[in-house]
């Protein structure tokens, strides 16, 4: 359980996924501008992370590790979490009209974020289980999320700032990204 | 100009994809902290990138449209897959520096970018040197980010001590925060002199379907683009006609 727990906090805060592993970046810049999109985003990522890493883990350790195609493994995972994505949107659009409406207009930019693969592949390459990869991706996912939002709030203010005029837009955007990274440096004295 | 070597200078300056389309900043962000660094990624990722061009021109008569995406997607993991087996087998030092950044090159916007912009609707030989002209700007670009990066974070280049002993290196370029503060620098560098690029909206936008306006997508523009695109395509038949 301690360990767990350890691996949660890890993910999401110590190693946080956009500000210390550069991972998912496109999302973290481009739906941030407001705190509403950002949770949306969020939540559909915690959502796509977390049933990803359990059925790569479980593909993984049942098919391709007792077959010996351990090699193969980046083309199976971008493969079935481009069809996880695909499949969850048909899903929720049939069975759960509410769910999709939050989520749904999220779903298709997760395909093509980094973060998704990039934490199965951390999950592989760290030898987690079943149990523990899906603790790494939620933790990951969750980490996406706070900075996400984080950020979102941030810009809303940055709006009323009076920001120098070749810094408006992206690169001040990118110095707040960078403040929040120093910040979050903190928590690497955590354990 | 030849249109072989117009292809190699467009990639390297005219539409640079790291400072002018600003394209794949995830790899551009977490593996300039040296020089080597940058040049390792850039170059592996030129491999691939040339590679996936080349096959994918091959292919693109065979490919039904539909499904051309998923079919770009399994083309380029089973190149990384090669790349990534070749280089743990002969160059393993370069495996371990760049780790889970290798793997990811799979999903770096810029190789299916191209793919989709030209390597679609190019010949085999135009698509192969597109290829190279695009990695080779990558490449450039990382290893100067790098560079900057090395040199004012540790004092280095390439691993060699240039600056005199008095200097104390800034060594928070190195680490996480810096990748932003060199981009942000640059980005406002670019926005005070209005230089072409995809973050102050004057850039060459190069036919990209998504615009190659990273910064400000999300990922979306890319599907309601190619919607557009598709919708104008039946109009365009009939004028030819």
């Amino acid at each position: 359980m301690k360990e767990l727990l350890i691996i949660l906090i890890g993910a999401a805060l110590v190693n946080n996924v956009v500000l210390s592993q550069f991972l998912g970046l496109c999302p973290f810049l481009g739906v941030s501008k407001k705190t509403g999109t950002a949770a949306g985003m969020g939540a559909a990522v915690v959502f796509v992370i977390t049933i990803a890493s359990a059925l790569c883990s479980l593909v993984y350790n049942f098919i391709l590790v007792p077959m010996e195609l351990k090699y193969l493994n980046t083309i199976v995972f971008i493969l079935l979490i481009a069809c996880l994505v695909q499949f969850v949107e048909l899903v929720l659009k049939k069975y759960s009209r509410a769910l999709y409406s939050a989520l749904g207009v999220y779903l298709p930019l997760i395909t093509t974020n980094c973060a998704v693969l990039g934490v199965a592949i951390i999950n592989v390459q760290s030898d987690y289980s079943l149990l523990t990869s899906v603790v790494n991706g939620f933790g990951t996912a969750a980490g996406f999320t706070i900075a996400i939002i984080i950020m979102a709030g941030i810009r809303e203010r940055i709006e009323f700032n009076d920001v120098p005029k070749s810094f408006q837009g992206s690169p001040i955007v990118l110095i707040t990204a960078g403040l929040m990274a120093i910040a979050f440096i903190g928590f690497s004295g955590l354990f | 100009m030849n249109k072989y070597i117009e292809r190699i200078y467009n990639g390297v300056f005219k539409e640079n994809p790291t400072f002018i389309m600003m394209l794949g900043m995830c790899p551009t962000l977490a593996v300039t902290t040296s020089g080597n660094n940058g040049l390792y990624m850039g170059l592996t990722t030129t491999v691939v990138l040339t590679a996936a061009n080349l096959l994918i021109s091959a292919l693109r008569k065979a490919i039904p449209d539909k499904v051309r995406i998923p079919a770009y997607i399994v083309v380029v993991a089973s190149l990384v897959t090669i790349v990534q087996l070749l280089l743990g087998a002969y160059v393993p030092v370069v495996n371990e520096l760049l780790g889970i950044y290798i793997p990811l090159i799979v999903v770096n916007c810029i190789i299916l970018g191209r793919a989709e912009a030209y390597a679609a609707k190019n010949s085999v030989g135009l698509s192969f040197f597109d290829g190279i002209g695009m990695g080779l700007g990558f490449t450039v670009a990382l290893t100067i980010i790098g560079s900057v990066r090395e040199l004012l974070g540790a004092g280095t280049i390439f691993s060699y001590k240039i600056t005199p002993s008095s200097f104390e290196p800034i060594s928070i370029f190195i680490l996480a925060p810096g990748a932003f503060f060199v981009l942000a620098l640059l980005t406002a560098v670019q926005n005070k002199l209005k230089l072409p690029s995809a973050t102050n909206g004057s850039g060459e936008k190069a036919g990209l379907a998504c615009g190659g306006d990273c910064s400000h997508c999300g990922g979306s523009t890319c599907t309601t683009n190619r919607d557009k695109i598709d919708a104008t395509k039946p109009e365009i038949g009939k004028n030819k006609n």
